[in-house]
């Protein structure tokens, strides 16, 4: 018996730096339409991890698998054929250009017409375009020069780019760093959305707590480069170890306080 | 055997004013992030003014202190620069910076022309030094040692400096994160100044004392600043052991080049130079340039094909301009012929350069190679104009294809350097190889056929020429492939998040730029019946960057404008004064500081005030766009 393959497989995956263990043996799985966040505290090996998904570090060891197909070891560009958005810590749009060119590239990239040198691009796939800036809201922000737009709606465009070429999956490196609460909430609510609407499996990772018990299906914790959790919300808020390495403080001085309170 | 051994020395003697020179200019960059262009100029001041004093007083004091008194005067000559033209373009693109300090160097060009006279000046003998060494029956003449030893000791002092003293802790500090030392309430503006008299003391110090050695002449800032910047990008942007190790590389290079390649003893420099940017970017002993803020004075206003009226405004300027043969003279016709061929070639580089982001600071070798097809064609094939002029632009667009595969790995200044080093490679071909090129006489003879030999038929064809390819690269600017040149110039990380090969993408506009420069060159060749090295020289490549700048990089087509001003202007005063890089080099250095924009784009400036279209600021939380100023 064949079981369909997870949208996306991680098995074994390991990295150094030198001496140092960034990423050792982390493995998990996502499907489709499912959101999962990717937690640790600082320097527990997120980043790495997300680098290694996206193509721009190579694991030592390990493999990460795109619906059975190998994405190890392949470059961003071949990544994103494959059929992966991805949005950056550090919004990363084309300056110069407005918010419908921004997406318009993407869908020339996508439609494989880099190379046509006679065609008009004002007018590849408006449609599309618009349709895609609508969905994020930016439907107005059209014809604006991307470099003045706020940050809140450059992670907004980022979004639509993500989705031009209709991804299966979408990786966001802290989606939500930047922006101010209400930002954040709608930005997560509406990928959240699109995601379930469109079947696309998202991979997040998260500083902000609220965003990531309010938003994930499940979340998977990284510390010291290891995989030390995995589960929904409730089940990794209640997870001991989770608590000891990564809110065991934040508990400490709330409970210090509640014992001050009371005593 | 011995042999060997002298030629080694002899290398190494000519390290050290390279050492002097490349040091100076490496700890420049370190700090300001400047690429001085100018610092040639300042090792040819130094050399000329250490004449005159070692001229003028006698003796061992006269000479080793008028050594050391030029290098004084011409750092302080440095501090002035720093503090009435750099500090206005510490902030701007490095292309600015760039032209801005390759227009000083005109200027003082013309200047020591103007002061000491265009002759050779042989300097003194070195009292002390005048003799020379036996060894084994080869002679080493004792300054030269006086010279090896001088490297090593310079490099102890420089290594003491920054190791044991404030200043050189500070010097360290701005060198990796100038932001940083700033913010540590470290007055920028001192430090700035007084790194760049201290790099200037050496570049002059380096002129001064090679006037035992050499002959004092006009020309010989472009030759040093052409090796240094090959010293440093071998060695490394802001390290002083890498320009140590670089200079005796390259003079080693040099000296044992020329023993076993006579004919091309300068390619083997470059090649090598060209070998370590592949390999190692940054230099043997750079480190990789964290990701700089980023650099191009990028507009705000985005870029939108003419409209109708617009299109038949520029309809019209083209059809008075087809009627000029009416009224004018051949003279005018043959002006205006050779603006057109300025119009292809400052249209191609802008191409690249604000379109692709890619500051080519040798694009004059892709046009001078298509003059040579064309050259070539015409009189080793005979083949007929027509069949020249399709087929000679093909070998810009194979230098094109070449060069560009290896330059488009590398960008900012890297970029500029490397794409430099690659035209003095074409040129040095051009100059060498006497037997195919004819060497410094060119390749002359070769004359239009009948149907374009009238000044008013070629000027026609000029222009038709001019004018296609002006719409063709305006078409390719708003086709697909234009937006996704420009998506890598704004962003090579997003580009390749979305799917885009960023180094292919460059490498195709680098082609078509190659070869529509080339075109410019072909026709440049039917022009002036003749070819000659010049025509790929380092002073074309920085006549395109000037045309292309002062139409306005942010432009469109501001270059077509660009080209006309400059040319024009160029022709006019080459006629009316002797001194016509002076004018000009002060001409570069105005743009720089009152008119990056260039002229279109202030006319896209003043226009938009008038309309007063912008939109309501809403959102101008916006992260604010560095301005070219």
């Amino acid at each position: 018996m064949s079981v369909a393959p997870p949208l996306l497989a991680v098995e074994g995956l390991t990295k150094s730096y030198g001496g140092i263990h960034a990423v050792r043996g982390v493995s998990f799985s996502l499907r489709s339409g499912e959101i999962l966040a990717l937690i640790g505290p600082n320097g527990a090996g997120k980043s790495t991890c997300f680098d290694m998904l996206n193509g721009q570090n190579k694991p030592d060891t390990g493999h990460v698998r795109l619906l059975g197909e190998e994405t190890t070891a392949k470059k961003p560009r071949d990544i994103w054929r494959m059929g992966v958005g991805r949005t950056f810590q550090i919004t990363a749009t084309f300056a110069t250009m407005t918010v419908r060119e921004n997406v318009q590239v993407a869908l020339i990239s996508h439609g494989r017409k880099l190379f046509n040198l006679f065609g008009s691009a004002p007018n590849f796939d408006r449609g599309e375009a618009g349709r895609l800036l609508e969905l994020v809201g930016m439907g107005g922000y059209a014809e604006r020069p991307c470099g003045e737009l706020a940050y809140g709606d450059l992670k907004r465009l980022e979004l639509a780019v993500a989705l031009a070429n209709q991804p299966k999956l979408l990786l966001m490196d802290e989606p939500t760093a930047g922006m101010a609460p209400r930002e954040r909430v709608e930005l997560m609510r509406l990928t959240a959305q699109i995601a379930r609407e469109k079947s696309i499996g998202v991979l997040f990772t998260e500083h902000d707590m609220d965003v990531v018990f309010e938003h994930a299906d499940r979340i998977i914790v990284l510390n010291r480069g290891t995989l030390i959790a995995e589960g929904s919300p409730a089940e990794v808020r209640s997870n001991p170890q989770v608590q000891a390495v990564y809110l065991g403080e934040g508990l400490l001085y709330e409970a210090e306080h509640r014992e001050g309170a009371s005593a | 055997m011995a042999f060997y051994v002298v030629q080694f020395l002899t290398g190494l003697a000519s390290a050290a004013s390279l050492f002097l020179v490349a040091s100076g200019l490496s700890i420049i960059f370190g700090v300001t992030r400047i690429v001085n262009f100018a610092h040639g100029a300042f090792y040819m001041i130094g050399a000329y003014i250490a004449f005159t004093l070692t001229e003028r007083f006698s003796g061992a004091f006269g000479f080793w202190g008028g050594v050391v008194v030029a290098a004084l005067a011409v750092a302080l000559i440095g501090v002035l620069v720093e503090m009435v033209l750099l500090r206005r373009i510490y902030h701007a693109p490095e292309l600015f910076q760039l032209l801005g300090t390759f227009g000083l160097t005109l200027m003082v060009e013309d200047l020591v022309v103007l002061i000491w006279g265009p002759d050779d000046l042989v300097g003194r003998r070195a009292p002390g030094f005048k003799g020379a060494v036996d060894f084994f029956g080869q002679n080493i003449p004792s300054y030269d040692l006086f010279l090896i030893v001088l490297g090593p000791v310079v490099l102890g002092i420089l290594w003491l400096l920054f190791q044991r003293t404030r200043w050189g802790v500070l010097v360290r500090a701005a060198t990796q994160d100038r932001d940083m030392v700033a913010a540590l309430g470290v007055n920028q503006k001192w430090l700035f100044t007084s790194v760049f008299a201290v790099g200037v003391f050496l570049a002059a110090l380096g002129g001064a004392l090679q006037i035992p050695r050499d002959a004092v002449h006009h020309a010989m800032d472009l030759r040093i600043i052409v090796e240094v910047f090959v010293v440093v990008v071998i060695g490394g942007l802001g390290s002083i052991v890498g320009a140590f190790v670089a200079a005796v590389l390259v003079s080693e290079l040099n000296a044992f080049g020329i023993l076993i390649f006579p004919k091309i003893s300068i390619i083997l420099v470059f090649l090598v130079m060209a070998v370590v940017l592949i390999v190692r970017p940054w230099g043997l002993f750079g480190k990789p340039e964290a990701a700089a803020r980023k650099t191009p004075g990028l507009t705000v206003n985005p870029w939108r094909p003419l409209t109708s009226n617009e299109r038949l405004a520029a309809l019209a300027a083209l059809v008075v301009a087809a009627m000029l043969p009416l009224f004018a003279g051949n003279y005018a016709l043959t002006v205006g012929s050779e603006i057109a061929i300025f119009v292809i070639f400052a249209v191609s580089l802008h191409f690249l350069m604000s379109v692709g982001g890619l500051a080519s600071f040798g694009h004059a070798a892709y046009f001078g190679l298509g003059a040579y097809g064309v050259a070539f064609l015409a009189k080793m094939a005979g083949l007929p104009m027509i069949v020249c002029l399709l087929l000679g632009p093909l070998l810009g667009c194979m230098g094109a294809a070449v060069f560009g595969f290896f330059a488009v790995q590398l960008s900012g200044v890297y970029f500029a350097m490397l794409t430099l080093a690659f035209a003095q490679i074409v040129w040095s071909i051009a100059f060498q190889w006497v037997g195919v090129t004819g060497g410094d006489n060119g390749i002359l003879g070769i004359w239009p056929e009948k149907w374009a030999a009238s000044p008013s038929h070629f000027y026609w064809l000029a222009l038709g020429v001019a004018a296609l390819v002006t719409i063709a690269l305006r078409i390719a600017v708003f086709s697909p492939f234009g937006y996704a040149l420009r998506a890598t110039r704004d962003s090579v990380l997003r580009s390749e998040a979305v799917g885009i090969n960023a180094k292919r993408i460059q490498w195709t506009a680098f082609v078509i730029a190659g070869t529509t420069a080339g075109i410019g060159g072909a026709l440049f060749a039917y022009l002036k019946g003749s070819v000659f090295p010049d025509n790929l020289g380092i002073s074309l490549s920085v006549d395109a960057l000037v045309m292309v700048l002062l139409g306005g990089v942010e432009t469109v087509s501001g270059a077509v404008i660009g080209a006309i001003v400059y040319k024009a202007l160029n022709i006019w005063l080459v006629s009316q004064t002797d001194l016509s890089k002076l004018v000009l080099g002060g001409f570069i250095v105005l743009i720089v500081v009152v008119f990056p924009k260039g002229i279109v784009g202030m006319l896209e400036i003043l226009a938009q005030r008038r309309r007063k279209s912008s939109p309501p600021g809403s959102s101008l939380l916006a992260k604010p766009i560095e301005s070219a100023e």
